[in-house]
């Protein structure tokens, strides 16, 4: 049946279509129409957030925890401006997500008009791709086209910008996007002769790694249990960088933990003496390789991703591998299988690895009532992974800890912010994933000056009955950066201590969360306990020890092999080719 | 990628089938200045009758490694359909078109008109004391019959830049 229908009808009825639960938005002028069309839509729930970038990263949280893309709803200016962030994040970090901004109407476009922006030009360069719908007739196909480009290939942000008149234009409407011809069809599948080295090549390694990443966690929950499969075929050991943690289970005895600048010890030597590399979704990150010349420089290396433009963009590789990485595991098992390889003895390289593991990398000494930051994560996973918990994390020092000692058995566990490292980050992404997931412990990892970067967000999951729990590993500084500058600038604290901080407990509490304040090591665990047994929203400030640092750190721009371990000086400075380095 | 020897800079022509859509160009062109990659000459038209495909002809430079990742970026941009390395392909024409004004009188002027017949230039314009040549080529032959014309009262120049094609029957 074909009615006439307006913009903003058709744009809720279309998202209805694609499956949207969730839309994390914040009204304005330019969106008014929309909003209108949502009132009393009881298919769509609207998660009214404080603060526009904390929808883009609620709408993250989302997509990462469930799988599913996120959406967000955003006025025109402002409202658009401030959604960039979380934009420009989703795309450094595969995040499938759909935007929708609200635009002047089409008349006044170019004309500097009351909360313009040029949020097409703004965004061109962090969106996969983005819209200006001129034509109402156009909405329902554009949605659709959205959507598809989200989640399809190597996932990613799209906007739309949907200007106030096309809004409210009427056009035909039959209940379904009209189809049109897919112009974009990513390559999942590899060629079975390329499949057919890439297993040879694992065979014939006397020291193999894999080295995977966010891609295997985007391919889907099938992507995990492949890559498990395949690493009990051929007995290879595992790492992984920060976004692809939960891919391989960290209780695995092949597990060597998260690799890179803050990586494991085991992980950086094995990738450094390893004779064959396989990287599966996984980009060769500045923060994974270390210096570029010193990369593995013993091994083959084979590289898995859905998207080109990655391989051979900083490393070179000699065996490339186009595909999605759930299907492309899949075809290596199977190669594998009807090839009839067998596992190589690995018993002389696991014996070596178990030497570094030795070094016992992520080891910290305790310090009497004084709680280590690291210690409080690990009480913290002691106490909740019997409850497997969401994790997301804000920015610095608490993101590697969490990362280095909170140990992951999933995929869709692990919320961060991985390529933008985006402070602020990690509260609106554990909204979003607690919408999605109702029933999850989420807990977001966070430090004192990074909460207060969308601490507005407390006041959302009050509002929506969100039980998601804050644990602030609270040492009075933006730690990473005070590291930075004692590794680098002997010690000049150049505004990084996080002066004037409120009390945030009482802070919590204004806000209807419950606060706790956990200082010393004999209240720490029932301080956690706490937090868990609380049916809602919980605050934690845990008093860790100031000055604490993280470690293992491999310097920027040194070799893997130049890891600083903990103990080690770190005081000094550094020459300016160093202090350029990001 | 620090502290590797400079590799060779290559010339590479790149034909680029997009789907004329308000913006691409300024998504190619960004995607340029964002990656630090460079654009020697780019030009643009709509080749279809309905108006819906143009066809990008971009001239860049840089070691082998940045021409493929200037391949395979472009062709991980949604509204790009195909990206056809010419250099990279074989044998191919390419080909500029030039407006040069010259003025003079005399013997410079004779001369002028000499060098241009030498160069199949053709004559577009004229007043007593100038021409507008026209001048179709590859960037070699314009860069000579400019240079040959700053002696002989070159006023200015307009080039469109490059646009190419393989040689042979078929499409790139």
């Amino acid at each position: 049946m074909s009615t006439e229908r307006s913009g903003a009808e058709i744009l809720v009825e279309t998202l209805v279509a694609k499956g949207v639960e969730f839309v994390f938005g914040y009204p304005g002028g330019a969106v008014l129409p929309i909003y209108d069309a949502l009132f009393g839509e009881d298919r769509i729930r609207h998660i009214l957030v404080r603060h526009e970038a904390g929808a883009a990263h609620a709408a993250e949280g989302y997509a990462r925890a469930t799988g599913k893309p996120g959406v967000v709803l955003v006025t025109s200016g402002p409202g658009a401006t401030n959604a960039v962030t979380g934009i420009a994040d989703a795309f450094m970090d595969s995040i499938p997500m759909v935007v929708i901004t609200g635009q002047v109407p089409t008349a006044l476009i170019g004309t500097d008009a009351f909360q313009e922006a040029d949020t097409v030009g703004i965004t061109r360069h962090c969106t996969k791709h983005n819209y200006l719908v001129k034509d109402v007739a156009d909405l329902a196909t554009i949605v659709d086209e959205a959507f598809h480009i989200a989640t399809s290939g190597r996932p990613g942000p799209v906007v739309i910008d949907i200007p106030k008149d096309v809004q409210i234009a009427h056009a035909r409407w039959t209940g379904r996007a009209p189809q049109r011809r897919t112009r974009y069809d990513p390559q999942v599948a590899a060629a079975p002769a390329v499949i057919a080295d890439a297993v040879a090549m694992i065979a014939a390694a006397e020291r193999p790694v894999f080295y995977t990443g966010g891609g295997v966690i985007n391919a889907g929950p099938a992507a995990s249990e492949h890559l498990r499969a395949l690493q009990a075929l051929t007995g290879a050991p595992v790492t992984s960088t920060l976004m692809g943690l939960g891919a391989f289970p960290a209780d695995h005895p092949a597990w060597l933990g998260m690799l890179g600048m803050h990586g494991t010890y085991e992980a950086n030597m094995a990738m450094n003496q390893a004779d064959l590399i396989v990287a599966v979704g996984a980009r060769f990150d500045d923060r994974v390789t270390g210096r570029l010349d010193a990369f593995s420089p013993l091994s083959r290396k084979i590289h898995v991703d859905i998207d080109r433009s990655s391989i051979n963009k900083t490393v070179r590789v000699d065996l490339p591998v186009i595909g999605d990485c759930a299907v492309v595991l899949a075809q290596m098992i199977d190669a594998w299988r009807a090839a009839g390889h067998e596992q190589t003895d690995q018993t002389g390289w696991f014996a070596r690895i178990d030497g570094w593991r030795a070094r016992d990398s992520l080891g910290y000494p305790l310090r009497g009532q004084d709680i280590m930051p690291q210690k409080a994560i690990e009480r913290l996973y002691q106490l909740t992974r019997h409850r497997d918990p969401v994790i997301s994390t804000e920015v610095g020092q608490h993101q590697m800890w969490a990362a280095q000692h909170f140990h992951f058995t999933a995929p869709n566990k692990w919320l961060t912010s991985g390529g933008l490292g985006t402070m602020g980050y990690g509260l609106p992404a554990a909204i979003g994933a607690q919408a999605g997931l109702p029933d999850a412990l989420v807990i977001d990892i966070a430090g004192d000056a990074s909460i207060q970067m969308n601490i507005q967000e407390l006041g959302t999951a009050t509002q929506y009955r969100l039980p998601v729990k804050v644990f602030v590993l609270n040492n009075e500084w933006m730690g990473m950066v005070r590291q930075w500058q004692e590794l680098t600038y002997e010690s000049r604290y150049s505004n990084s201590y996080s002066d004037s901080l409120p009390d945030f407990v009482k802070l919590a509490e204004a806000y209807g969360w419950k606060g706790i304040r956990i200082t010393t090591m004999d209240e720490l665990d029932a301080g956690i306990q706490a937090m868990i047994d609380h049916p809602g929203p919980v605050f934690v400030d845990c008093l860790v020890v100031k000055e604490a640092n993280c470690f293992p750190m491999i310097p920027s721009g040194a070799a893997h092999t130049d890891m600083i371990l903990y103990g080690d000086d770190v005081a000094g400075t550094m020459d300016d080719a160093a202090k350029a380095l990001v | 990628m620090t502290s590797t020897p400079a590799a060779a800079q290559e010339r590479h022509v790149l034909t680029v089938m997009v789907d004329n859509e308000a913006g691409i160009l300024a998504k190619i062109a960004g995607l340029f200045t964002a990656r630090g990659y460079n654009i020697d000459s780019l030009t643009v038209a709509d080749i279809t009758e309905r108006h819906d495909i143009s066809r990008i002809t971009i001239v860049t430079h840089g070691p082998p490694a940045i021409i493929d990742q200037i391949r395979a970026q472009l062709e991980r941009l949604v509204p790009v359909h195909k990206v056809v390395d010419l250099t990279e392909l074989g044998p191919y024409v390419e080909r500029e078109l030039a407006l040069i004004k010259v003025a003079g009188t005399g013997n410079l002027r004779v001369e002028a008109l000499r060098v241009a017949d030498i160069f199949r230039a053709k004559v577009v314009d004229t007043t007593t004391s100038s021409f507008v040549f026209e001048l179709t080529g590859s960037p070699d032959k314009i860069d000579t019959f400019v240079t040959l014309m700053k002696e002989l009262g070159l006023v200015e120049v307009g080039r469109t830049g490059v646009v190419g094609m393989v040689r042979g029957a078929s499409a790139a």
